[in-house]
């Protein structure tokens, strides 16, 4: 163990952490805003619309997360579209989870039992007020376990941008190895500050579930 | 008293099985009318596609005039179209099927408040109304798992009154509770309909349908058998079929 290259790190590391945070929040403010988006589509009544969810979630899972990242950065300019290393990874990051995160969110509404929403049919609701008012509210304590186990799998992800050169944890960890060569030392520390973050937010989901009310 | 709800040679079929089969009736205003019928006889179905939660192969049903589910020529409408006509049709079902994440009052609210878009306070007034008329005053605030079978059925009565429907559909309302809790939801039914509501209900309480029914429907395999006022159905049945479910009733 080289102690004196771990704690000159630590500093340099915790940049890097600062970078993987934002684009984290960010991704996860997206990508949960576009699952629960698609999730609501995915039970509508209208087929086109189903069927293209379908297709995305399809793609999303049916792809590696890698791919999809060398897609967003090197793919885009080619329509014309270009985004910096740093925003293409925010966006591919929040395209993956929101794949997942429609999954989930079809599943919690479909799990409320079918009566509800024929004493809501027969009182009048349209299928969007069934879906707001009577489905989504209630699906919402079930959903928050899965959507935080698809949210860690996006921070575990992001680690993943080094490749397009995103400056995140993992990259930060890279350049100081590269100049150092103390990889075990470097990689261990990186575990930690991952660890750390993850724990976070697994708490903080564990501490908003039960704030939700149970029926 | 005129024809409320008229039903015109109405057919189901599910997977090529017949449920339905040229039904007709109708339903005049203030009228108490019960269908009785072993299990499978399609009472439940006749019920289910007079608000179109079911659709009906082919028939006509009207509700004061306008006809209900389909246009003229037949096709089903869409659901925005179908939701704006069950507003005037209510419908309690056998399992009371209330909002589990929303208190006695809330699910009698939601109906006022999103679909006839009275204000919060507004639906909040008429939810209250409507559960002091069904008993359930002090438990306004319950949500539905805090409520026994018997209290919430009447919640899911009160949540359908205050839609202020023309007419009122019960499918086995009973038949989900214990014993001891039917005769309070009995009660209910029966003060509503001495206040002249129209309702059409299907049930297996004889002594309901002998008691409070202006006229009793019996049903088997998809068709209407026979009918007529209860004393003459239950007393004096014409058809070997209704004499043999009675006989049976008795035990």
């Amino acid at each position: 163990m080289d102690w004196a290259i771990i704690s000159s790190s630590m500093p340099l590391l915790a940049v890097g952490l600062l970078a993987t945070i934002k684009i984290c929040s960010l991704a996860i403010l997206f990508g949960t805003l576009l699952g629960f988006v698609l999730g609501l589509g995915s039970v509508s009544q209208y087929r086109p619309i189903r069927w293209a969810i379908l297709g995305y979630v399809d793609f999303i899972r049916g792809t590696p997360l890698l791919i999809q990242i060398f897609l967003v950065y090197f793919a885009l300019p080619v329509i014309g579209i270009n985004l910096n290393e740093y925003w293409a990874g925010v966006l591919a990051l929040s395209l993956n989870a929101g794949g997942f995160i429609c999954e989930i969110v079809r599943g919690g509404i479909n799990s409320i039992e079918k009566g509800q929403t024929e004493a809501a049919r027969s009182i009048g609701m349209r299928p969007s007020q069934i879906l707001v008012y009577i489905l989504f509210p209630q699906s919402l304590r079930a959903i928050l376990a899965p959507i935080t186990n698809e949210l860690i799998t996006l921070i575990k992800g992001s680690a993943l941008l080094s490749v397009i050169s995103v400056y995140e944890l993992t990259r930060a960890g890279q350049a100081i190895i590269a100049v150092h060569f103390v990889p075990f030392e470097i990689f261990l520390l990186i575990a930690l500050y991952y660890y750390v973050l993850i724990t976070c937010l697994a708490w903080l989901s564990r501490y908003a579930e039960r704030k939700l009310p149970t029926w | 008293m005129t024809n409320l709800l008229q039903i015109e040679n109405l057919h189901k079929q599910y997977a090529g099985r017949t449920v339905l089969s040229d039904v007709s009736l109708s339903v005049k205003t203030n009228e108490t009318l019960v269908l009785i019928g072993p299990s499978g006889s399609g009472k439940t179905t006749l019920l289910r596609c007079v608000n179109y939660l079911e659709t009906p192969n082919s028939g006509i049903i009207t509700l004061d005039g306008e006809r209900l589910g389909a246009s003229s020529t037949g096709q089903r409408l869409p659901e925005n179209m179908l939701a704006a006509q069950r507003q005037r049709i209510g419908f309690v079902f056998q399992r009371f099927n209330l909002f589990a994440h929303l208190s006695a009052i809330e699910n009698v609210a939601i109906g006022p408040q999103k679909v006839l878009g009275l204000t919060r306070q507004e639906a909040h007034a008429r939810a209250a109304h409507e559960l002091e008329r069904v008993h359930l005053g002090t438990h306004m605030d319950k949500r539905p798992n805090q409520l026994s079978g018997g209290q919430q059925q009447r919640v899911a009565i009160a949540r359908a009154l205050a839609m202020r429907p023309k007419i009122l559909l019960f499918d086995e309302p009973t038949s989900a509770l214990d014993p001891e809790l039917v005769q309070e939801v009995l009660e209910v039914m029966q003060a509503l309909s001495v206040e002249g509501m129209t309702m059409m209900v299907v049930t297996h309480e004889m002594q309901f349908a002998r008691d409070v029914a202006h006229r009793v429907i019996f049903m088997d395999a998809g068709a209407i058998v026979e009918q007529g006022s209860p004393k003459d159905l239950f007393i004096n049945p014409q058809h070997e079929r209704t004499k043999q479910f009675l006989i049976h009733l008795k035990g």
